[in-house]
């Protein structure tokens, strides 16, 4: 493991880092008395933390290469890690739900109105992950305009009240549906188009609306959005602050159990394997008879649906929308959160969205370095499992005669 | 009787590039026929253009199923011919790599259920129904194929052989009344292709789907097939039954080359 050859390799990393590094660890510019401050030592640890590490991460790798061989001796699939193992065990999903509903009921009154409101903010996007698992997870198409519907849901909710005084519950339905409309007029065009082709379709879709919004200020109120947005009521009771922070986060809670039941029915319907085929390979797909344009026309509807009513919560949530919230940034944090999950899991992808949004939140107390930790602990993760937290998993059938059948 | 496929002057341009020329071809029910010829001749060609692959630039294909009006079915897009009944499989084997066995016959299925989005989130009685139906007989098939053990393991784990079996189960789930099967032999050893050979008689004989089948294993082809039909640099070059298409010079020659027979 100390071989001469290690240590040069590690020894070259070294360099490099200390190399890339040295603008911001070792220059420090003082504006004030004109100076610039030479810190040599930290050029130091950095090498050392380097050449350190560096023989950490070959071992790491050199490890799961070695579980990889093993396991593919043993029945030629890939390594279940712990979470996926924890998550297959039909012992554990009842008491292991249980408890996280348990949690789930009681956060709200464990901790402060803040952190209540960083997880509601979680589960909006555990919600548009879920969302966007549709269309890229499932049916394979790229979207990278996502954001697009989120704001759809948002605007509608918020115009529909300003001008025509709706409230939160009617606006629900039309926002998801007004999403669900927009994610059709997408689709028709791109029919046709498949892998990188559709990302930039798809990319551009998503600047349109923000650069519109942004734009035409009439419309949308412009850079300076859309204030007065009212909390979502209760049968017409409406709630103080604090109330309303919970009651908003209990309906978060709602709908993700919504969107998770809706999703996971679709997943093992008719429709559900048709995305999946059509993400596996197209010309089959077609010559077995299925419509390629209805099933992706649907598959990005009913992906835009789930954005467009989470995009009517977030509305409602931050009493206060602008163009500012729906770049392209967002589009790249949610499909982080599929990807980050595992594609097409839905356990995984609600993970995902989970650790998305909170691990920077809680990484504040770190200050400038929280940006750095979050992209390191990303790139570690898509080196070490590529596939996300937890694989998707397809459904198994049984078969009393299997047996005599061979 | 009506041919139940009937192609004439089946004509395919790619650019300049003349892929089918004027190809005329007749399939009658309960008729196993072979298509070869040599590598290129457009064969695979020739399957596209018919399954709505490709659009045909010229010609005519038309169908007679049993028992139903016969139609014009060039120019269709893929999905529709198939549900009109023809299906087909692939050369280059096209399964859903991720799914598993069970499910890539279920999607074969599609085309004959009907469950929608509502019918998917609510699962009333019809669609719980129909699902069950679905895995039920594709079930069925899978034994058919003799895969019966593999139903939840991933296409893509399979064996070559059992891969190309897996095929022509999911093409069987579309109720075709037509089978194209494209080089089912390819790549399989001496005894898979007798059971291959057993299979598509069976399929013939039991669930009366008549089969079409480009072939290049020529044991296979003369066993099977009750006629033939030869293609060279995309011309129809002869048609018979396999006695005659050994001795069709034509056939020699295209196989052999020019200058087998010509001595200096």
């Amino acid at each position: 493991m100390f071989s001469l050859q290690e240590i040069k390799k590690s020894g070259i990393a070294a360099i490099w880092f200390m190399f890339l590094t040295f603008p911001i660890m070792v220059i420090r510019v003082n504006p004030l008395e004109r100076t610039i401050q030479w810190r040599w030592e930290n050029m130091l640890y950095v090498g050392i933390g380097v050449f350190a590490f560096s023989f950490l991460w070959r071992e790491m790798l050199r490890r799961k290469e070695m579980g990889l061989k093993k396991k593919m001796q043993e029945d030629g699939s890939e390594k279940p890690g712990f979470l996926q193992k924890a998550a297959e065990n039909p012992r554990l999903i009842l008491p292991a739900l249980g408890l996280v509903m348990g949690i789930a009921l009681l956060f709200p009154h464990l901790v402060n109105p803040y952190q209540i409101s960083i997880m509601t903010l979680a589960l909006i996007y555990v919600v548009l992950g879920l969302g966007l698992n549709i269309v890229v997870g499932q049916a394979g198409l790229l979207n990278l305009g996502y954001v697009a519907f989120f704001a759809v849901g948002a605007y509608t909710y918020a115009l529909l009240n300003k001008h025509f005084g709706l409230g939160f519950w009617a606006c629900l339905p039309i926002g998801a549906g007004m999403a669900a409309l927009f994610g059709i007029l997408l689709a028709l065009p791109i029919l046709r188009l498949r892998g990188d082709y559709l990302a930039i379709v798809t990319l551009g879709f998503g600047e349109i609306t923000r650069i519109v919004l942004e734009n035409w200020g009439k419309f949308s109120g412009g850079p300076i959005g859309i204030r007065g947005i009212p909390r979502p009521d209760f049968f017409g009771m409406s709630f103080s602050l604090s109330e309303a922070i919970m009651y908003i986060y209990y309906l978060m809670i709602a709908a993700v159990i919504l969107t998770i039941f809706v999703i996971n029915r679709l997943q093992n319907s008719r429709l559900g394997r048709a995305w999946v085929a059509l993400r596996e390979d197209e010309i089959a797909c077609q010559a077995m008879g299925i419509d390629k344009a209805k099933v992706k026309l649907s598959a990005f509807a009913l992906g835009a649906t789930w954005a467009g009513m989470a995009g009517v919560i977030f509305a409602g949530y931050n009493t206060y929308i602008n163009p500012k919230s729906f770049t392209f940034m967002e589009s790249v944090i949610i499909l982080s959160i599929v990807v980050l999950g595992g594609m097409g899991s839905i356990l995984g992808v609600v993970l995902g969205g989970l650790i998305m949004i909170l691990l920077p939140e809680y990484l504040r107390e770190v200050g400038h370095y929280r940006m750095l930790i979050f992209g390191a602990a990303m790139i570690i993760m898509m080196v070490f499992r590529p596939q996300g937290l937890i694989q998707s998993k397809r459904k198994a059938y049984e078969f009393q005669e299997d047996k005599g059948a061979a | 009787m009506e041919p139940i496929l009937k192609v004439q002057n089946l004509t395919m341009d790619f650019g300049g590039l003349r892929a089918l020329n004027r190809v005329n071809l007749d399939i009658r029910e309960g008729e196993i026929v072979a298509l070869i010829g040599p590598n290129g001749a457009g064969k695979t060609t020739f399957f596209n253009c018919i399954t709505g692959i490709y659009k045909p630039t010229g010609g005519d294909v038309s169908i007679h199923p049993p028992g139903r009006d016969g139609l014009r079915i060039n120019g269709m897009k893929p999905n529709r011919v198939t549900g009109h009944g023809l299906a087909r499989t692939f050369q280059n084997i096209r399964l859903f790599p991720n799914m598993t066995v069970l499910e890539n016959v279920m999607i074969g299925r599609h085309v004959r259920t009907k469950a929608g989005v509502l019918g998917a989130v609510f699962r009333p009685p019809s669609v719980k129904k129909e699902e069950r139906d679905t895995v039920e007989y594709c079930y069925g098939l899978l034994k058919k194929v003799n895969l019966a053990r593999e139903v939840n393991e991933l296409a893509k784990n399979l064996s070559y052989g059992a891969q190309r079996r897996l095929e022509i189960a999911r093409a069987m789930a579309t109720d075709p009344f037509l089978l194209l099967l494209d080089e089912p032999a390819a790549g399989m050893n001496a005894y898979e292709t007798i059971e291959l050979d057993q299979l598509i008689r069976k399929i013939r004989d039991e669930d009366k789907i008549s089969i079409l089948l480009i072939e290049h294993d020529m044991k296979l082809v003369m066993n099977i097939s009750e006629r033939i039909f030869v293609m060279d640099y995309g011309s129809k070059i002869a048609q018979g039954t396999p006695l005659e298409i050994k001795q069709n010079p034509l056939v020699i020659k295209a196989y052999l080359g020019e200058d087998a027979d010509a001595d200096h």
